[in-house]
This record gives C-alpha cells, structure tokens and sequence, in this order.
C-alpha cells in the first residue's frame, strides 16, 4: 500500500544571481512498510529532501502526500501536530535531552501526547526491550556508549508508532560493531512492527540493510535499486557498483 | 577596525547584554535621583525648622550612597564576569587568529567605554525624569508645596553620578584586562565543552537536612516572634547566622529533593514537557544554591526595610495627633541631688519667675496653660516599685536604670493637663495611687510587678495602687507613646520640697496657622534668651545639673515629618538598589543557562513539542526560579516583620498592613517587571532558528 507520494519537489536556496537548486524535481512514492535508503555524496540535497519530508523546511514546488494528507499545506499547530503524532525522527546526533534519564528521554515522546503515565510505562518498556536498552534505562545520555544513545534515540522515534520514521544518517557517528547492531535493529522494527523507514546516509554499507535505496546527484534522482531476493551481501555489493558509477566522495566513503 | 569589531560584539551579544545594560540603566537613575534630592528639595516651599532636615537628609543619602556604590560595583563586576565567561570561545577564536592579548584587551576596553557611557547617559536621562517624580514625593513626605517647583538638573549629583560609574567601570576594566592577561588559549577553547553530569542528592541526607533546617528556623522564629526578650545581642547575632545557614541548606536539601517528590507522582512528571521542566528546574537551583539564598536574604532584607520605612512614616503622622495635644511645654529641672539652683537660690526654681527676671511673661499669648510641679523621691526607684519582684525582672531586663528615681505628680495637676488636652481625668482616694505609662516595654515591666494594693512608700507615706494595671497615658508632648512611666498621687500626699521640676504646658492664642507660627517665633526667641542669662553661663561647671527644656508641637511635628522622611527615602534607596541586585543576578543566571540550553529547545521542537508547550515549560522555569527566594523571603519576612512592629513598638506601628501592601506592590513591580524582561529575552534565546 502506498504510504509517501512525493511529487515533483523542488528546493531552491539563494536569490536571483546565485540560485542553488537543493532539490531539483524530485519524485518517488514509498509503501507501506519498505524500508527505504536515500544515498547521495555531501551537497547532493538528501538531507534537505529529508528536512522537506519530516516538514521541517519547507519546498519551493511540488506537493508531498503522506496518505491522502498534502503535508507542504500545513501550518503552524497542524503542522507541529503532524509532526508529533505521525512522524519519528533518528537524527545523526542523537538529539537526547542531557538532563533526562534514557527512559525519561524516550517517555518524552508520549508525555508530549498526553498519554497517561501508566500507558508511557508499558510502552518505554516494550520499545527498550525491542531496542535492546532495557539496561540503561535509568542512566544518562553521558553514561551512554553512542550506540546505545542512538538506540534510545530509535526508542524515541519508534514509541508513539508513527507513520514514517525518518532517519538522518543514524549511523554516523557510531562505530561499526555499533552501526551494525543499530541497523539489525531497523531491519526488526521494519519485519516486526511493520515501520516505514526512511534513511538517509552516505555509508553503502548502512544502504545495504535497506530493502530499495534511491541515490541522489546534485539535487536529481540518479538511480534506484531494490534488493528483492537477494542477499544483503548482493544487494551491498550491487549498490556498490552504482556508488562506483556515481563517482565523488560517496566512493570515498567507502 | 577594533572599534567597529566591539560595537559589533556587542550588538551580536544584546542578548546576553540587555539584562545587564538594563541594570546599569537602573542603577544610574536610581543613584542620581537620590543624590539630587536636596536640589530637588531646593525648589520646594519647605518650611525652615524642615531645611536643617533636608541637610540631614542629604549627608544621609551621601552616606548611604557609598554603600549603594559598592552593592552596584559588586553587581557590575560579577556580571560583568559572567558575561566574559560566556565569551570565551570569541576570544579563543582571537588568539588563534595570531590577535595579541593587548588588542584583545583594547578590544574589551572599548566594549566598556560604549557600554560605560551609553549607559550612563541613558541612565542620567532617565534619573533626570525619575527625580521630577522623587519630588512630588519629597513635597508629600515632607508636607510641602509643590507650587514653586520647576523642573531641576543637579550638577552635582550629575558629576558625583558620574564619578562614582566611572570608577566602577574603571574597576571592570582593570579586570577585564587581568582576566585576558591571565588566560590560556586552551582553557578558552575547552570552556565550551561542558559535560552535563547530574547528580541527584541522596534522600537519605536531604530529609534530615531539610527538616533540621526547617526545625531550626521554626524555633528562630517562634524566638523573633514571640520571645524578644531571650535576644541578647550575641543571641540576636546567632539567630541571624543561623537564619542565614539554615537557608542555605533549605535551598540545598528542597533542590535535592523537589525532584524525587515530582518524579514519585508518574501522572504529573510525564505530562507534556513536565519532565524536561522539572529536570531544568531541579539543575538550576542545584548549581544556584549559594546565590539563591544571598537573594532571599537580600529580598527579606528589603521586604522589611520598605514596610518598616513606609511604617514608621505613617505612625509618626497619626501619633502627633494623639501624643501631642498641646502648642508648648516648657520645663526646668535639676538633676537629682543638686543643691542649689543657677544663682544659688534655692534648689527648685519656679519657671514662670525664670522668664519674669529675663523680662518676659511666659503665659503671654497663650490661650491656656497649666504650670505645675512634678516631684522625686530618690527612695522611690524603680527598683523599690517593683519591690520582690525585682531581682526576677532585672534578669528579664538587664539594659534598664534600676535606680533612677520614679516621677511623680499631683492629681489636681494631672487634671489640670488632661483637661488641657482634652483627655480623660482621673480620681483617687486619699491612700490610693495609680501609675501612668504607655512605652510598650516598660508598660509591660510596670504591669508584671504591678497588682491591686500594691504598697509603696511616697515621701513618707504609704499609698495603696488602686489599679492592676498602668493608666494608658501621658503628661510630656511627643511624638511616641514614652511615657516610662509618672506616678500619680492624691494632693494631700505631695511634699513640696521634693518638688524636681516646674512644667509649663499651654495652648497658644491662636485662630490659624500663620498666627501660631508668629507665637511659635516669639516663644522660641524668649527660651533662647532666658536660656542665655541663666543656663549658659554655667554650662561648663553645672550645665549636668541644671535643664530647661521646650517642646513644641510645631517642633515636634517638623522633627518626626522630617525623620519620617529621611527614614522612607534611606530605606527606599537602599531597598531599591537591592531589589535590582537581587532581580538582576537571577535575570542574568537564567538567561545564561537559556542560551546554553538552547539546542535542547531545537529538539523538543524536532520531537514535535509544540510552541505553546515550550513557552508553556520556560515560563514556568523562569516563574520558578524567580519564585522560590521570593516565597522563602515571604515567610522569613512575615515573622521579621512581626519582629520589627515589636521593635518599632515605641513609634507604633499604625497602618503597618498598608505598609506592607505598597511594599508589596513595589516588589511586584520590580521584580516582577525583571521576571518579564527574562522571559521574554529567553523566549527570544530559544526562538527556532529556522522557519
């Protein structure tokens, strides 16, 4: 079932004399339940495709359905409304609250819902326990190894069951023992719990856990490949040949 | 180039600086409306006996005025090194660039050059408007007209204003530039990197803490309130270390604990952003525990300094009404024991005779007058009076003359004078006496050892007290109820040659105002020359022996009116200086610790929190760490207050819930208008960045 409709989006940055086409008609749908990666060299516009996604910046052009819901057409408490019930965010930082607990951190999300405090309870656990961070629960983000930090961050993202969860180069800034717990993670929320994923990230290597990734060049949809039956081994060695194609500094990252 | 580089500095930091700039502003006019009251004053149809009060007033304001320096100089230098601190990135980034410390210091210099200046002129400008207003105030407080009054500059307080900035911006110079001189680029760089580390006190500690804490200021209050006489000064001392202790550790236990209590009710800590708010809350306190309770005691300080002023003000007025019913009292005396008199006639003298011999007659212009007799037995001390019971009240009362000699008055005189004022009379058998009085202190000394036939023994003779208690009343015109207490005998008891001093009290002959005033000159002039002839004289070898003494109401009331006013003005300037200090410190600490958490607001927006939910959240951050030295101060200020009516006892304390009411009023606005300039700066701070 289609879930993301995104239709011709354009994203210009500047004036007149010096115009930057961040994004530059851009069209792709997204189902229910894909898990889907969106890879590009830095300056190709993914994450500003990401930011007109999650409405956090807004397009010059084109439309962007998620249901049967135009969300370039929502302002203010729709807007953040939105926001707070449909959509989860990952961010590369992991965006956690210092002064609160991992529990407290990931109880947020529905304390901004207004759930009462017994459902908050039951929900912080089952998602810790789905995450694998049951453990440190009560402890704070500087008591945290980034992997686990970023798997509370997921907990966040994934506790008020949203529609989309979108993740902006989640595996950034963790280590690889840790980015690949991470995303078995992902790849467990997405068979299990049916979540729609959407990830950005330059990493192939991160990609390869998606089941489609699109690639990004200079704010233009490049390529678009799909795992289908094949191993993640394949389909990782696949999106490597298209990098290769792609050329820049996405091969660099490898 | 350096120039445009610190204007820039500044306007990029308005943020981190409105609160300061807005102190300074504050602080200036504040200053230089005080100090230009006596040019104020100037204009104002004051009358004469008033003008030696204005210069009262003014070396008052002079004195207090350097204190209030160095309150503002200690503010400035502490903000001033709170807002280098959060600019240490800035100047990291200086040196890096291959800037020396002297140009990063010129730098500095100019920043407090503009700051200096802007700020003092906009602080004069605004002191010039706020004095206009400083006068109509001192024409109510001293009861003057306003009529030829006209907008005043005053130089002088202008220059000292200036003077006194300057060196305090001298001073945040000099340590701007040791501060850079001092630094080290890698410390500057790593000043940025801030771990937060919570860590939560342990219940176990601040339970105890906090209801030892809580126990001692209950007893330190039930002390202050109820028990007065335990306060011995050490004791007075010990209380108020003690006060100030056990707020500190109020502060410390209640942050540690605020958060366990909040985090045990689940329903309340995860609504809405509660938990984020709480946390923030709980941290602040947490790292403010020391400069919240310096702010509660300054904020008390204030409270009771403002209603006690504004207090004492309003009693003085009513009391004049009541305490001094009549235009003039004159009365001679000698000391106790004094052998003969000033030409060495015999040891009492009569006063209306005095006059006669220097030429003038005293019952000359007046309507009314009673001249009488008051009498000492030098075995009738105050010690005797209270007989067996004294040993017990002396421990009570230690810092009391046991051994002065009780005074004493006729009933026919005493008569006499009330009928003058208008009061109730009195009536005694032949061996009856009653004792007057209505100094609170000593009403409540006299009325303990005091019981119906109560024998003492008056020149001779034994007279039995017809009352328990003390008669509420008096025979001195004043501006207080201090009547210590006058004893009050049947005639036919009265030994004229114990007779100590000769009283004149009279009405003048006066329809209106201009006239008692004209009397008023003529009777002052009478008692200077006759004090001329026959006290001075002798001043050096038996001026201790020898008092003539003039009390007029006029007098009287231009000297309460006057202290009246100098007490309101002394303590509104200091509590205003206070209440700014105080305001401006919590204002800076809050906006600081916003502009460090604002990245925590970009999340909660990304999590989807709402605006109205963040505003909702800060707002009761700021609400709370406002509150909370202001509500401790509430309360220490109830009972001080309690205390201060009691120590004010002797003035009265008339009206003291209105009193407490403009006090109220003016915190609110202080402080309150402080809490809405930090607000809404915060808002500004953690404003979305993007839109």
């Amino acid at each position: 079932m289609e879930l993301l409709k995104i239709q011709n989006i354009e994203k210009y940055y500047g004036g007149k004399l010096n115009l930057t086409k961040a994004v530059d008609d851009i069209s792709f749908k997204v189902d229910e339940g894909e898990f889907v990666a969106i890879m590009g060299a830095s300056g190709s516009g993914k994450t500003t495709l990401l930011n007109c996604i999650s409405t956090i910046d807004r397009v010059t052009a084109g439309h962007i359905f998620l249901g049967d819901m135009d969300i370039t057409k929502l302002k203010g408490k729709a807007l953040t409304n939105f926001r707070r019930d449909r959509l989860g965010f990952i961010f590369q930082d992991f965006n956690l609250l210092d002064t609160l607990t991992a529990y407290e951190n990931i109880a947020l999300a529905l304390s901004i819902q207004n759930r009462p405090a017994k459902e908050i309870d039951e929900a912080v656990k089952l998602a810790a326990k789905q995450l694998g961070i049951t453990e440190v629960l009560e402890k704070y983000p500087y008591q945290m190894s980034g992997g686990q930090k970023q798997r509370v961050a997921s907990a966040r993202a994934i506790i008020t069951h949203p529609s989309l969860i979108l993740a902006d180069e989640p595996t950034g800034a963790l280590d690889s023992k840790s980015a690949k717990l991470l995303l078995e993670r992902f790849n467990y929320l997405n068979s299990e719990n049916n979540a729609t994923i959407i990830m950005v990230t330059h990493d192939s290597f991160t990609a390869s856990y998606a089941s489609r990734v699109l690639f990004i060049k200079d704010g233009r949809l490049f390529n678009e490949i799909s795992r289908g039956d094949s191993s993640r081994k394949e389909f990782f060695n696949k999106i490597i040949d298209v990098v290769t194609l792609l050329g820049g500094d996405v091969s660099d990252a490898l | 180039m350096l120039f445009k580089l610190s204007l820039n500095n500044i306007r990029r930091s308005i943020r981190d600086y409105a609160v300061y700039f807005f102190t300074l502003i504050i602080g200036v006019s504040i200053f230089y409306s005080f100090n230009s009251l006596s040019t104020q004053a100037a204009y104002l149809r004051i009358e004469n006996d008033e003008h030696d009060m204005i210069e009262l007033l003014k070396d008052f304001i002079s004195g207090v005025s350097v204190f209030v320096a160095i309150v503002l100089g200690l503010l400035i230098v502490y903000a001033n090194r709170f807002l280098m601190k959060r600019r240490n990135k800035e100047f990291a980034l200086y040196l890096m660039m291959g800037m020396s410390k002297r140009r990063i210091s010129r730098i500095l210099l100019t920043e407090t050059v503009i700051i200096g200046i802007s700020s003092l002129f906009a602080g004069l400008l605004l002191g010039i408007g706020l004095s206009q207003l400083m006068a109509a105030l001192t024409a109510n407080l001293f009861d003057a007209d306003m009529s030829a009054y006209k907008f005043t500059v005053s130089s002088s307080a202008v220059v000292k204003t200036v003077i006194c900035f300057g060196i305090m911006y001298l001073v945040v110079m000099i340590l701007n530039v040791a501060v850079i001189g001092k630094c080290r680029l890698i410390e500057l760089l790593q000043s940025g990197k801030r771990s937060e580390i919570i860590k939560q006190k342990k219940m176990w500690i601040c339970v105890p803490v906090f209801l030892i804490s809580a126990a001692v200021l209950a007893y330190e209050y039930f002390v202050v309130g109820w028990h007065m006489e335990k306060l011995s000064r050490e004791r007075f001392a010990l209380i108020i270390a003690g006060g100030a202790v056990c707020t500190f550790l109020l502060f410390w236990s209640v942050s540690g604990m605020i958060l366990r209590v909040v985090m045990s009710m689940k329903g309340v800590y995860f609504r809405s952003l509660n938990s984020f708010t709480f946390r923030q809350i709980s941290s602040k306190i947490n790292t403010n525990v020391m400069s919240m309770t310096v702010i509660c005691l300054m904020l008390f300080l204030t409270i009771c300094l403002l209603s006690s002023a504004f207090t004492v003000r309003n009693s003085m007025r009513s009391n004049i009404e009541e305490y001094c019913p009549a235009d003039f009292e004159v009365t001679y005396s000698e000391k106790e024991g004094g052998e003969t008199g000033f030409d060495g006639s015999p040891v009492f003298v009569d006063i209306e005779e005095m006059y006669r011999q220097a030429g003038f007659e005293l019952s000359d212009n007046m309507k009314e007058y009673v001249h009488f007799h008051r009498y000492t037995d030098t075995d009738l001390t105050l010690e005797s009076f209270c007989g067996e019971k004294a040993e017990e009240l002396k421990i009570k009362y230690p810092f009391i003359a046991w051994n002065r000699a009780e005074e004493i008055v006729k009933l026919s005189d005493y008569n006499k004078v009330m009928e003058l004022y208008g009061r109730e009379k009195l009536e005694l058998a032949d061996n009856e006496f009653v004792i007057t009085c209505n100094f609170e202190n000593a009403l409540n000394l006299r009325n303990s050892a005091l019981s119906k036939g109560l024998v003492i023994n008056v020149f001779g003779r034994e007279l039995v007290s017809k009352t328990d208690e003390c008669v509420d009343s008096f025979i001195d015109l004043s501006a207080q109820h201090v009547n210590d207490g006058i004893i009050i005998i049947p005639d036919s008891a009265a030994d004229e040659s114990f007779a100590s001093v000769d009283a004149f009290i009279g009405n003048y002959k006066a329809t209106d105002k201009e006239e008692k005033n004209a009397i008023e000159k003529i009777k002052r002039e009478e008692y200077k020359k006759v004090c001329d002839t026959y006290i001075d004289p002798y001043a050096e070898n038996s001026g201790n022996d020898i008092f003539c003494d003039i009390d007029t109401k006029a007098a009287i009331n231009n000297n309460a009116v006057g202290l009246g006013a100098i007490v309101t003005f002394v303590c509104l300037y200091i509590g205003l200086i206070f209440l700014i200090s105080c305001a401006a410190i919590l204002a800076l600490k809050h906006l600081s610790d916003c502009t460090d958490s604002s990245e925590r607001y970009e999340m909660l927006r990304k999590i989807g929190a709402g605006e109205k939910e963040i505003n909702s959240s800060l707002f009761r951050q700021t609400g709370i760490f406002f509150m909370v030295p202001l509500i401790l101060a509430g309360v220490h200020s109830v009972f001080g207050m309690k205390f201060a009516s009691d120590v004010l006892g002797a003035i009265g304390t008339e009206g003291i819930m209105g009193s407490v009411c403009i006090t109220v009023l003016m915190i609110l606005a202080v402080y309150g208008g402080y809490f809405l300039i930090t607000y809404l700066c915060s808002r500004y701070i953690i404003k979305s960045r993007k839109t």
